[in-house]
């Protein structure tokens, strides 16, 4: 006989093992919906999963993928750990993305050392910039931060459609909704030569550090947690809640500045209306999926990533519709959050006794 | 040591022979990268069934949806080069700067580019339909149908292309019926069901009995089929979405044009080009003419389409005013493709300013 049991406290283990778990079903699953859609099973997931990867260039493509995934789920983990739900890291992205463009085409055609470090300073300030608007919504008006930061996603959107479409054109270009492209001097400085994989991955590696570092070495940390399990607890031990939502907001903001300024002068080289397929609500999954823990977030990002990396391998090699990638993402999430039963429930089998 | 120079020397010949003859002999492969899903029924759905018209010609083609135009095109385009296809139709016009970046490290890939600008490597050609003589054919059904002497019109981006259009369209319009005007929507957007809908609705709403758009969905003829007003299909035939309110369709055939390209591949005479075809190559298509139209406007079009296609009328035949009144083709004369390329000032007749 199988009986439900709620377990005394979430296990620690089970915290850990879920996300596998996840993985694995979803593995699983896919099989299975390849199967019921007509292809073979080991070989669609093959193509999905290892071939993307399977060389030099693959695996750098999955990096690059990976960096802004990370960097923005790094800094939604500040705000998660602490119970601020900020689901607009799209709307950060993209307004950090048009300030630090709005610098490069500032410098367009100058050289300079200077000029690269200011553009990026200038996609930070733009994320914490567009983050603080929800946050201060929330601390001084009790707004729901989840609601705020999520409209202004569309918002940030719409500026930049504005601007490319008007003000910040390329004037040779025919109006086409596109500015010119950057100076390189403005532009990220790729890694390898013929690889995409530019200094960009540099800054997602320091905010993992860095936040392992606040997250369990710091007062911040400490408050974060707590307010995280009990923000009655919080006020109880007299933590100032104000400051401390600003902060993660802002940290959060920075990080997806910081993953905006990585796609326009990394890959894309200049300001157009897309410049993010939806990186900002993906990392949503990135973090969960990484318990919110800066090394598991590393992980997170590379399964998640290759989700589209092997969304399109699998539609050239096998004609699978590129959108199972879509799909793919879905059930990581779906089986994580269903799996998380384990932590509160356990699952006894019982033998019949007379 | 001799004889076996000799020996590599002939081998060496032997195999450059067999690699020669098994190069002319492979099949070629094409491949589409398309930037919505091939079940739009607009946009991509065209371009797929140009491509299956390349499949029905007996070469192997693959294709890869809904590829957004950030990072990840340049990706793609790289994957198809690398795995063994010869050419390579780009269709959205934000994959302008990826395929000439990707073309430059594949010289020996064949890369199309729809309906961009940029040729800046000998293997990159471009093209694009002159949708604007379809146009002129709605705007002469548009001048007729209506009563309130109000057109709306959809549009997408305040692009040449798009701009063109509306003129077209509108001088068309004026030259059955001196007295209509257009009203422009700008929906800033190609494909979005929900925003069409209601740049439709706003139109119908400011008394615009006929609707054109320049926007990818089914969703504006619907509208208007609930609203009791007429349409235009655009790309595809859209009359089985809406067939009370469509009167015809603009259709996109790249079929044509693909198949060409790709044999042209196959048999080594492919060569860079920039082709811009309209309804006389069969680029442009109009649908079926509805039934609601009277038989004299129905022989009327009809006729204008055999002009247009062989080239005796012209969609910008001056005399063409602008909005405050200057001449922008004197009478008797014809726009330049340079002028239309760079189309972006509105004609008289049309109402409001382009978005800047």
């Amino acid at each position: 006989m199988i009986k439900i049991v709620k377990r005394d406290q979430p296990s620690r283990a089970i915290f850990f093992f879920t996300p596998v778990l996840a993985i694995i079903l979803t593995l699983v699953a896919g099989g299975l919906i390849f199967f019921i859609l007509g292809f073979k099973p080991f070989e669609a997931l093959k193509f999905f999963f290892i071939v993307p990867i399977a060389d030099k260039y693959g695996f750098s493509e999955l990096l690059l993928k990976a960096t802004p995934l990370c960097l923005i789920a790094i800094g939604l983990s500040f705000c998660f750990k602490s119970n601020n739900w900020n689901i607009g890291a799209e709307g950060q992205l993209t307004f950090g993305a048009i300030v630090s463009g709005g610098v490069a085409l500032l410098f367009y055609e100058q050289e300079g050392f200077y000029i690269l470090p200011t553009v990026i300073l200038a996609g930070a300030i733009g994320g914490m910039l567009y983050a603080s608007i929800p946050a201060i919504l929330k601390t001084y008006f009790n707004t729901n931060e989840i609601l705020v930061s999520l409209m202004l996603v569309y918002v940030s959107k719409l500026i930049l459609d504005y601007l490319v479409v008007g003000p910040w054109s390329n004037p040779e270009g025919f109006n086409f909704p596109e500015t010119r492209q950057f100076s390189d001097s403005a532009k990220l400085p790729l890694l390898f030569e013929g690889l995409r994989i530019h200094a960009g991955i540099f800054l997602a590696l320091a905010a993992v550090v860095i936040s392992w570092f606040i997250f369990y070495k710091t007062y911040l940390g400490f408050q974060m947690k707590v307010s995280g399990f009990s923000l009655k607890t919080a006020k109880y031990a007299g933590y100032k809640g104000k400051k401390m939502i600003i902060l993660v907001f802002l940290i959060s903001g920075a990080c997806a500045g910081l993953a905006g300024v990585g796609e326009i002068t990394g890959p894309i080289g200049q300001l157009h209306r897309e410049i993010s397929p939806d990186y900002g609500f993906t990392a949503i999954i990135v973090a969960f999926l990484g318990r919110l823990h800066p090394v598991g977030i590393i992980f997170a990002s590379l399964v998640v990533a290759i989700t589209y990396l092997g969304a399109e391998t699998a539609q050239i090699f096998m004609q699978i519709p590129k959108y199972t990638g879509q799909v793919f993402q879905g059930m990581i999430l779906f089986f994580l959050l269903a799996s998380d039963y384990l932590l509160f429930f356990k699952i006894k089998f019982i033998g019949l006794k007379k | 040591m001799h004889k076996f120079l000799i020996r590599s020397f002939v081998s060496s010949l032997v195999l450059l022979f067999t690699l020669t003859v098994a190069a002319v002999a492979k099949d070629v492969k094409a491949a589409f990268v398309y930037i919505g899903p091939t079940g739009d029924h607009g946009w991509t759905y065209q371009h797929d069934v140009g491509r299956k018209a390349v499949e029905a010609a007996g070469f192997k083609t693959t294709y890869v949806e809904g590829v957004p135009e950030s990072a990840d095109a340049e990706r793609v385009l790289r994957q198809l080069a690398n795995s063994g296809h010869d050419v390579i139709f780009t269709t959205s016009f934000g994959y302008m700067n990826p395929t000439n970046k990707v073309a430059k490290e594949f010289p020996n890939v064949k890369f199309e580019h729809a309906t961009g600008y940029k040729r800046e490597h000998p293997n990159v050609s471009t093209y694009a339909a002159r949708f604007y003589e379809g146009r002129t054919i709605l705007g002469t059904i548009a001048g007729t149908m209506t009563k309130s002497n109000i057109i709306g019109y959809v549009a997408s981006f305040p692009i040449p292309e798009v701009i063109r259009g509306i003129n077209s369209f509108t001088l068309a319009a004026q030259k059955v019926n001196p007295n209509i005007k257009t009203k422009i929507v700008w929906a800033f957007t190609w494909y979005d069901p929900g925003k069409e809908a209601e740049a439709a609705k706003a139109l119908i709403d400011q008394g615009a009995d006929v609707i054109a758009q320049h926007t990818d969905s089914t969703a504006i003829v619907q509208m208007a089929e609930k609203a009791g007003v007429y349409a235009f299909g655009q790309a595809s035939d859209m009359d089985k979405f809406a067939p009370k309110a469509v009167l015809t369709s603009v259709e996109n055939n790249w079929g044509p044009y693909y198949v060409d390209r790709v044999k042209a591949v196959a048999n080594g005479t492919w060569s860079q080009k920039d082709t811009w075809h309209g309804i006389g190559d069969g680029m442009v298509v109009i649908s079926d003419l509805d039934s609601q139209m009277p038989a004299d406007l129905r022989s009327k079009v009809k006729k204008l389409q055999a002009d247009l296609a062989s080239g005796k009328v012209h969609s910008f035949t001056g005399p063409i005013y602008d909005q405050k009144g200057n001449l922008m083709v004197a009478e008797g004369k014809t726009a330049d493709d340079g002028m239309l390329a760079g189309m972006m000032t509105y004609v008289k007749g049309v109402e409001g300013d382009i978005p800047k």
